[in-house]
């Protein structure tokens, strides 16, 4: 088998790791709240801009610009719920998705005025693993890993405590759940912490392997609504699947033409699969 | 009476103004055109976040028709807006057929503005990429419809905007319209009382792709320079959601109303604190963006109609 090809799976594998993650948290958030945060990958920029800043000109240990961008990007998350999201709760759904991608525009041009529109690296680059001629980078790898733990302990949080219980319970039956004497709007706001959490966690790994500028939301975004939509929207495994499929179609397409090419490709199937199967590749 | 005196300023007006006005007074009237062109759609529940696709078919079209086999953009753009229409209908034509509504037909456009934009880049080879494209220049020439003196230009776009104001109005007008706000408001209930649910939203989807190939087209020839980011991007497909919602989809000035909002916003913006503050006028944008959605999503000239007629406040959009 051609060594390349395998290489260009192996890390569309490890891409689908940190993509499976971003598209879990924007999941918990349809699925429970309901609405759609067009403007999810910008939070991930935030994110990014958080490390850049408090690491690479602050000069803040690595760990503790990760932990301010995990913290910081969900408290922006229980801010966006609390001033954009819970005032439109109960209009028409097209009008929430304007609101956040009001937010999302927002948030690009408010980028560009702090920050300008310079492509910033972090400056830090982990070595790259040789294993049998195939080359991968461990920060890839690093970044799966974390994705995984991350997703793992979010499956821990949500089956085992209470409060993981309730939100699950609210994605499943939203009427039902004030009856059992749960506090939607409590649920909601740590669903949208946690969101933003895994948006922030998003963004410290993809910093370690991307410069960031204000639109880099704009490269992944699209990507990730994709993969949360044919996984069926709130469904985390399909999305988790969905993840893995995406980015190989997007590294092997990049492999035979080219990374633009993949994107179209995987786009389009996208379109398709909106028509035969609107509510995702896995049933519920 | 009052709508002939405004016209007779309008064509007065690149007598007396100076070339900076007369380019933002294009400007208005090409958004303002594309606008109501995303609007004849908008309005009627399906909102498009992939306009930008139908700029993109509609600009680059033409433009590469010209440069490599010096077809003049006489046929290019009519060819442009052809393949825009038949790109709206290989789109909505599933979309209607197979009910992909509301936020899924949003994304499924998103999804398109995405495949035309990164088609465009990576075609580089033909059409410059990222880097963007200038169509030959010759001169002033109507057969290349490139003319260095703006006026032509004004003429052009307000031809084209009073249009545009004309097929809104024909479709006010349409029996076609019952039959479309009928559809927005419970579908179901629609095809059940005997309308052609598809044929009615794929007549204005192709009705608004065409326009705005048009208006692309238009850009293209104008600023004679066209960038798949400025013509297909996210960014574009929500500035034209933007504005038309802003200025007030429902009203057949509204679209326009909004594009004027919008770059003199923009313009005010930039004079006021120079071009350091680039992000400035959209940052605001977004936030205007956010409080018309909460606030006021009937836009502004809706907003003031309303406040007139108390009668009309049963919205579609709610």
């Amino acid at each position: 088998m051609d060594m390349f090809l395998l290489e260009a799976a192996i890390n569309g594998l490890l891409l689908a790791g940190v993509l499976a993650l971003l598209t879990l948290g924007l999941n918990l958030i349809f699925g429970v709240i309901d609405v759609v945060w067009i403007a999810y990958a910008d939070l991930v920029m935030c994110g990014m801009y958080a490390v850049y800043w408090l690491f690479a000109v602050f000069g803040w240990p690595l760990p503790l610009a990760f932990a301010a961008s995990v913290v910081g990007v969900a408290a922006l998350g229980v801010i966006v719920h609390l001033l954009i999201i819970a005032p439109i709760l109960s209009s028409a759904p097209i009008n929430q998705l304007l609101a956040t991608g009001g937010l999302l525009y927002f948030l690009q041009s408010f980028a560009t005025l702090l920050f300008t529109t310079d492509f910033r690296n972090i400056g830090v680059r982990l070595p790259i693993i040789e294993i049998g001629g195939i080359y991968i980078s461990y920060s890839r790898l690093l970044a799966f890993a974390v994705a995984l733990v991350g997703a793992t302990a979010l499956y821990l949080f949500l089956k085992r405590t209470y409060i993981g219980t309730a939100i699950r319970a609210i994605a499943q039956d939203r009427e039902i759940i004030g009856l059992m004497g749960v506090d939607q709007r409590r649920i909601y706001l740590v669903t949208s912490a946690i969101g933003g959490a895994l948006a922030g966690l998003g963004a410290c790994l993809l910093a370690l392997q991307y410069d960031v500028h204000p639109f880099i939301g704009n490269t992944f975004g699209p990507l990730i609504f994709m993969i949360c939509v044919l996984g069926g929207l709130g469904n985390m495994i399909g999305g988790f699947i969905a993840a893995f499929i995406i980015s190989q179609i997007i590294a092997i397409g990049g492999y035979y033409f080219s990374t633009e090419l993949s994107y179209v490709l995987a786009f389009m199937l996208f379109i398709v699969l909106m028509f035969v199967r609107p509510q995702g590749i896995v049933r519920r | 009476m009052g709508s002939i005196a405004g016209l007779g300023v309008l064509i007065a007006l690149p007598l007396v103004t100076p070339a900076y006005f007369l380019h933002l007074l294009i400007q208005i009237l090409l958004w303002g055109f594309i606008y109501t062109a995303w609007s004849t759609m908008g309005r009627f529940g399906l909102v498009s976040l992939g306009h930008g696709a139908f700029m993109g078919v509609g600009a680059y079209v033409p433009a590469l028709l010209w440069n490599y086999f010096d077809v003049t953009p006489w046929l290019g753009i009519p060819l442009g807006i052809v393949l825009s229409a038949l790109l709206g209908v290989i789109i909505g034509y599933p979309c209607f057929r197979l009910k992909v509504v509301g936020h899924y037909f949003a994304l499924v456009t998103l999804a398109l503005g995405q495949v035309v934009l990164l088609s465009i880049v990576a075609a580089r080879d033909i059409t410059g990429g990222s880097l963007g494209m200038t169509p030959r220049s010759i001169g002033r020439s109507w057969y290349a419809l490139q003319f260095p003196d703006k006026a032509y230009f004004y003429v052009i776009a307000l031809v084209v905007w009073l249009g545009g104001l004309l097929v809104w109005r024909w479709i006010d007008r349409g029996i076609g319209r019952e039959a479309l706000e009928a559809i927005s408001d419970d579908e179901e209930a629609a095809a059940a009382v005997g309308i052609d649910v598809t044929r009615e939203k794929l007549r204005v989807t192709v009705i608004s792709a065409a326009l705005t190939a048009l208006g692309g087209a238009l850009f293209g020839q104008y600023l004679m320079y066209l960038n798949p980011e400025s013509v297909s991007g996210i960014g574009v497909s929500l500035q034209i959601v933007f504005a038309a919602i802003a200025g007030g989809m429902y009203a057949m000035l509204g679209p326009t109303v909004g594009a004027l909002l919008t770059i003199a916003l923009t313009e005010g913006l930039r004079v006021w604190f120079g071009a350091n503050f680039v992000g400035a006028a959209n940052a605001i944008y977004g936030i205007l963006l956010i409080l018309f959605v909460v606030f006021m999503p009937r836009g502004i000239l809706g907003w003031l109609e309303m406040a007139r007629r108390p009668r009309a406040a049963t919205a579609p959009a709610e």
